[in-house]
């Protein structure tokens, strides 16, 4: 095991299992729904920076170093030590993003910033591809950012297109909530919430980008009213 | 190596023999049960036995970590009872609508949990007995009004409250009991009068549903739990009854009469506080608070019945056997 693989585990085992099954807590629908091994592709709704340690929690630990977040290197790579800890301990792949959407503390936003569908350039999906052809786990949040705390924002179309060039890999569709409760954007408190995961069945890929992901959507809103979600107002 | 039994010794030397005996008789119980649930198996293999073998297994897991508890120092029982506070309180506020105004206000929430066992912690029961009815009640809504949100602000405080109250205040009465000087209760102390009333709650809530299950036909509260009959609880309350007034002497102070008392109300307030529940889960139109116990659902699931015989029992015992602290007028 590499220092960096040794890292992550006492990181996974010390900070992130607690904090996710003690601080939070877990009410896990359809488990065995969840992938057991790659290649997948793991797909969530975004609300929180929590979301990656409970998907990372509920995937088997030892596909732990062959799980990759694609994250947002604007964020995650904006210093040296976040970017190590994102890329090393966290094991993220990052994906530049055009500025569609601002982080609320950036400086006003260019007169181009009108929220426009961030397509991921091409280079970028190589990252992503080749983890996949290794036959690693791969976990994308199609909405972009956290956006308002849970509620489902439009899903951008780069899940498509990595579908379409890998469309025998299943699509598993996780719906999460509480994160935004527990610690949404914005904010640097975390409070103590249960988290409801709902698990759906794979996507199939069918040939087209946009119904793929009007399909995603569907099944994300789906799983989202299976469970009895306590109002945040 | 030496430090370990040391350790080990005194834990060992905190456990009086009734409250060792007690717990013994614990595990023979779900023993027996084990083997019922092993043999209905056998008998019926066309039925569907997860649900009971779930429940059983959670038993046998439940029972584990409460006798570790008990057994283990009176610190590390304190901690035991904190965080099952805290696990209630994180279940109640998931459940219910929260608003993303009071997210500090339930920090602070979550702030009490610690206080208030630092409290039992030092045995200072007049802090205990109102840190949460007088000042957490206080506090938290100025806390709310300091971030301004109104809209929605009665139901929020009321709400959470009420939260604290039936997670934090009411269990942490469990807590106080068993911190209580050895000398109100010669038989087992503090442990025996937590075996007392624990024991005897959850008893009360099978042999009910039990005797439900037996002879139940007229419902008593069919608007809340269409599952309780009349006959479940009289069942229940009789039989809890009966094991209070045998269990007394053996674990508490408590007189044949007062035992009668006790069972009385750890039998009805069990059923109460099965009830409330109940009736917040209908208002919120979920069927289990939660899924952290497999086989029982959530732990307020779980500890509803507790909610409502900890504080009752814990006042009756002050009542009849507490420390003369109240006599102001006699002097």
């Amino acid at each position: 095991m590499t220092h960096y693989e040794l890292l992550q585990r006492l990181f996974f085992w010390l900070v992130v299992r607690p904090v996710v099954l003690v601080g939070l807590g877990l009410n896990v629908r359809h488990r065995e729904r969840l992938p057991a091994a790659g290649p997948a592709i793991v797909v969530a709704n975004h609300n929180s920076h929590l979301d990656t340690m409970v998907l990372m929690t509920l995937l088997p630990s030892h596909l732990l170093p062959r799980v990759h977040p694609v994250a947002a290197a604007d964020y995650f790579l904006r210093n040296r030590l976040l970017a190590w800890f994102a890329l090393r301990i966290v094991g993220i792949i990052p994906i530049e993003r055009r500025p569609a959407v601002a982080p609320p503390a950036a400086a006003p936003a260019e007169p181009s910033a009108a929220p426009t569908p961030g397509a991921p350039r091409p280079d970028v999906l190589a990252a992503v591809a080749a983890a996949l052809e290794r036959g690693d786990v791969v976990i994308l949040f199609p909405e972009g950012s956290r956006g308002e705390p849970e509620r489902l924002a439009e899903l951008k179309s780069g899940v498509a297109r990595l579908v379409e060039r890998f469309p025998a890999v299943p699509v598993i569709p996780i719906f999460l909530h509480g994160l935004g409760k527990a610690l949404p954007r914005g904010s640097a408190l975390p409070v103590p919430f249960f988290c409801d995961v709902f698990v759906g069945e794979p996507v199939p890929w069918r040939g087209d980008r946009k119904i793929y992901v009007e399909e995603l959507r569907g099944r994300m809103q789906e799983l989202a009213a299976e469970g009895h979600l306590a109002e945040w107002l | 190596m030496t430090g370990w039994s040391t350790r080990l010794a005194w834990a060992a030397e905190q456990v009086s023999p009734v409250v060792a005996w007690a717990l013994a008789a614990i595990f023979a119980i779900l023993l027996a049960a084990t083997a019922a649930v092993w043999a209905l198996g056998r008998l019926r293999p066309e039925a569907d036995w997860t649900e009971l073998r779930q429940r059983v297994r959670t038993w046998w897991i439940m029972a584990a970590v409460f006798a570790l508890a008990m057994v283990l120092s009176r610190r590390v029982s304190l901690v035991f009872f904190a965080f099952v506070s805290f696990l209630a309180l994180k279940e109640y506020l998931s459940l219910i609508p929260t608003r993303r105004a009071d997210r500090s206000v339930l920090l602070w929430a979550y702030l009490a949990i610690p206080l208030q066992y630092l409290w039992i912690d030092m045995r200072w029961y007049g802090m205990f007995i109102v840190f949460i009815p007088v000042y957490a009640f206080l506090l938290l809504p100025m806390r709310m009004v300091l971030i301004g949100e109104t809209e929605g602000f009665l139901r929020a405080a009321g709400t959470l409250h009420w939260g604290l109250m039936a997670t934090v205040f009411s269990v942490s009465h469990v807590a106080f009991l068993l911190v209580l000087p050895s000398d109100l209760n010669p038989h087992g102390g503090g442990p025996g009068l937590v075996l007392f009333l624990v024991f005897l709650t959850q008893f009360n809530d099978v042999a009910q549903y039990l005797w439900g299950r037996s002879l139940g036909r007229h419902k008593v509260i069919p608007k809340v739990s269409p599952g309780k009959t009349v006959e479940g609880l009289l069942g229940g309350l009789l039989t809890t009854l009966l094991l209070a007034w045998l269990l007394a002497p053996w674990l508490t102070p408590l007189t044949g009469g007062e035992a009668l008392v006790a069972g009385v109300v750890i039998g009805l307030g069990g059923f109460i506080g099965d009830v409330v529940i109940s009736a917040l889960k209908r208002d919120l139109g979920i069927k289990d608070s939660g899924t952290l116990l497999p086989g029982h659902g959530g732990i307020l699931d779980r500890i509803d019945s507790l909610s409502y015989t900890a504080p009752l029992f814990f006042h009756l015992f002050w009542y009849l056997h507490g420390p003369l602290v109240t006599r102001l007028w006699d002097r």
